[in-house]
């Protein structure tokens, strides 16, 4: 469906464009109970579960599809169904099960990026603050923003709705523009809590697990893209006399990508197992998942463009919208090197139990 | 992907369980748990040979030996899931099947899969049952990774073949009753065309075997050379120049096979950080040292989890593919850099490495002399990424400027 729907010129059309993303494919995915493929029939989804939803993530990872499939269902629509009461659910995921709904989640503050530094606040119902960058920020019509309650330590998670007065919101450009972002300010706008207070991290933390196997195979579809793309040009391209891609320095490359994607491609489906089945792996599973995911997708989108040689660095050329995807998906849900040290501390912890 | 057992593998793993706990040498245990990467580590009366047998004929004897053969050479037409829950009860023990990896990962199933149905009647149980000690002729001075380039001639002799040669890289020679044997059969058509497979008993006159001693001080290789001498013909496996054919069998029930055993040292690696006091705490809160650990754990669980869907689409009925080489591509070098990164944690310290001097009882140290050898025999990582680009990626071979040469007109330095 994507490929017919999403060829890489709509990529471009909102890379280029004003457009927040392409609601054509939106729609689509939508009428297909895409959207809702993860909510509870009584939340007006087909309840299917996730593994559904992965196989959708590797498509959309594949097309690149300009679609806010990370900010509203991954996150925001997995938060509610953490954390959202039964009013917070039956008044969105219905909504964001007919397409009817972006959301988002909004944490990161301009350069105090880290959830421990978080400055946005709460007070009497009503949040101050900025958040930058938001991703679908601009076009979402509600967030989820982490803020701290009056002078609480710990943050909490509070539902805002974006098109309210008291919120302000400015596009921002990108490493990625197929995917935009914006800086919200929130001067006194309505918040109301979402889960209990304080413990706005934990449940970040689980919501996060869930949105990395998501993304890593989203991740996992770009790679492969990438791979065959690198592997179409080497046999096409003749230099010297021969195809390039019967000279070992480019086959040896194609061969590491292939590495490379395999591992990751094994980590996901493990990872989409132990949330499939709710096993106490998942903390474990997800952040390898993530890890394996995010090299897979570098790896292969830089070597794609090395392979290409010039024209790989051209605006015209597909390869760069690859590379500022695994760029921008290496960054939005916490760093790698962040990931890398959730995965080893969880290990132990498994290891010591 | 589904990762619990089914209520019959549960059975079946219980079954598996319950005889080893019966029959293992469990007095063994503690020296095979340090035996890790050089050769066994037995008590010292223990005879390594003596010892292999013995466990390789009891599990025989009861059906356990190479359970996914057929019931008539030895096995017990198992799944290969169920050889999968049987390696995972086996455990430590699988330590004492060193002697017998040519027999089972490449003898026994090439001999299956080209022999005759006498060879497979006569050869096949001795082979399953540890009788017989196999070790695989192939390597030569002048042909390793360019296998086809191999000289040891074998000549029309009556009823039967003389060969003449060398063979070098034979593991377990010293040990072994047969080895599998491919000769150049003609030297006039292509490399690749003029090759013949034989099995060859190893007591033959003019059989003589040299060790080889490796960088890591062991002596598991060695150099084999014939002279005149004599096999019947009865003993060839496949068709007189038919020979690449069994040896590309052979090849990737090889590959298989390494993919599916080569160890990593993460676990090791893992183990240590988690314990070793550096100048600046426990290694393992160092944030450079998390950042390797866990690029090393994400590379060791998806080539547990590639394993595990090999083994789900064998079970399918998929040929083992050249997948595989991804597996052994990946293990060697990582036990390599593993060794490397713990030596440099453990700073001076890491210069000694005897086991009662050493940190971890010398294990990194080992490793790192063992790991160049793993990333060589079975296929070198260059021929492994060559096989993965050329068969998965579909990629076109090297311009080969032997390919159509008669065998004698390729020139060559050593002729």
């Amino acid at each position: 469906m994507l490929e017919k729907h999403c060829p890489t010129t709509t990529v471009r059309a909102i890379l280029d464009g004003e457009a927040d993303f392409d609601r054509e494919t939106w729609s689509s995915m939508a009428e297909m109970g895409l959207c809702g493929a993860a909510i509870p029939p009584e939340f007006g989804g087909l309840g299917l579960g996730h593994l559904e939803l992965c196989v959708v993530a590797e498509e959309l990872g594949r097309a690149l599809a300009p679609v806010p499939f990370d900010s509203t269902i991954a996150l925001f629509s997995e938060i509610l169904k953490l954390a959202g009461t039964e009013g917070q659910k039956s008044r969105c995921l219905p909504r964001v099960a007919q397409g009817e709904l972006i959301g988002t989640l909004a944490q990161s503050e301009s350069i105090r990026a880290r959830p421990g530094a978080i400055s946005s606040t709460v007070a009497g119902g009503r949040l101050s603050g900025l958040k930058c960058p938001v991703m679908d920020g601009g076009c979402a019509d509600m967030a989820v923003v982490v803020a701290r309650e009056e002078d609480d330590m710990s943050p909490t998670l509070f539902l805002v709705e974006l098109g309210a007065p008291g919120v302000q919101r400015d596009p921002v450009q990108g490493l990625d523009p197929s995917r935009k972002h914006a800086r919200l300010i929130f001067d006194g706008a309505p918040a109301e809590r979402l889960g209990s207070r304080g413990e706005g991290l934990e449940v970040l933390s689980h919501a996060f697990d869930r949105a990395a196997v998501l993304v890593a195979f989203q991740q996992v579809g770009g790679a492969e893209r990438a791979l065959e793309m690198a592997r179409d040009y080497a046999l096409q391209r003749v230099a010297f006399g021969r195809p390039i891609g019967s000279f070992q320095a480019i086959k040896h490359m194609l061969a590491d990508m292939l590495v490379s994607l395999t591992l990751a491609r094994s980590n996901a489906y493990y990872a989409a197992w132990a949330l499939e089945s709710g096993s106490a792996e998942l903390p474990v599973a997800a952040a390898a998942a993530r890890v394996s995911a995010t090299a897979a997708f570098q790896h292969c989108s830089t070597n794609n463009i090395q392979v290409h040689g010039g024209i790989g660095f051209t605006w015209e050329f597909d390869s760069h919208l690859f590379y500022r995807r695994s760029n921008l998906l290496a960054l939005s849900l916490g760093s790698q090197s962040q990931w890398e040290a959730k995965l080893v501390d969880r290990m132990r912890l498994r290891n010591a139990a | 992907m589904d990762l619990d057992d089914t209520p019959a593998e549960a059975a079946f793993r219980r079954e598996a369980r319950a005889w080893i706990e019966a029959n293992a040498p469990h007095e063994l245990r503690p020296w095979l748990e340090r035996s890790a990467y050089t050769t066994l580590e037995l008590p010292g009366d223990a005879d390594p040979v003596a010892v292999q047998k013995d466990w390789q004929k009891r599990k025989c004897d009861a059906g356990w030996a190479c359970i996914d053969w057929p019931k008539r050479y030895g096995g017990r037409d198992a799944s290969p899931t169920q050889r999968l829950i049987w390696e995972q009860e086996e455990g430590v023990f699988r330590k004492l099947n060193t002697l017998f990896i040519i027999n089972l990962g490449i003898s026994g199933p090439t001999i299956m899969a080209c022999g005759s149905d006498i060879q497979k009647a006569t050869l096949l149980p001795p082979c399953a049952s540890g009788e017989h000690v196999w070790c695989q002729l192939f390597s030569e001075p002048s042909g390793g990774s360019d296998l086809a380039g191999l000289r040891t001639r074998a000549e029309r002799a009556g009823d039967g073949w003389i060969v003449n040669g060398q063979k070098i890289w034979t593991s377990g020679a010293h040990d072994s009753d047969w080895g599998l044997l491919l000769a150049r059969t003609d030297p006039t058509v292509a490399k690749h065309a003029g090759l013949t497979m034989f099995m060859l008993r190893m007591d033959s006159p003019g059989v003589e075997v040299r060790t080889i001693r490796t960088i890591h001080g062991q002596s598991e290789f060695s150099e084999v050379f014939f002279t005149d001498v004599f096999i019947p013909d009865h003993q060839r496996l496949g068709a007189v120049n038919g020979g690449w054919r069994v040896a590309l069998t052979t090849l990737m029930n090889e590959r298989s096979f390494a993919g599916a055993t080569v160890p990593t040292g993460f676990e090791e690696l893992f183990d240590f950080c988690a314990e070793f006091e550096t100048d600046n705490g426990l290694a393992i809160d160092d944030p450079r040292v998390k950042s390797r650990l866990a690029q090393w754990a994400v590379r060791s669980s998806g080539l547990r989890y590639a394993g595990l869907r090999a083994i789900s689409l064998e079970a399918k009925g998929q040929e083992p593919g050249p997948e595989h080489s991804i597996g052994k591509l990946v293990a060697g070098s990582m036990m390599q850099e593993i060794a490397k990164f713990a030596l440099d944690l453990q700073a001076e310290a890491g210069i000694a490495a005897e086991i009662e001097e050493a940190p971890c009882a010398g294990r990194f140290q080992a490793m790192l002399m063992q790991s160049p050898s793993t990333r060589i025999l079975g296929g070198t990582d260059e021929i492994q990424r060559n096989i993965i680009a050329e068969r998965v990626l579909g990629l076109p071979p090297d311009v080969r400027v032997d390919k159509d040469v008669p065998f004698d007109r390729i020139p060559t330095t050593s002729r």
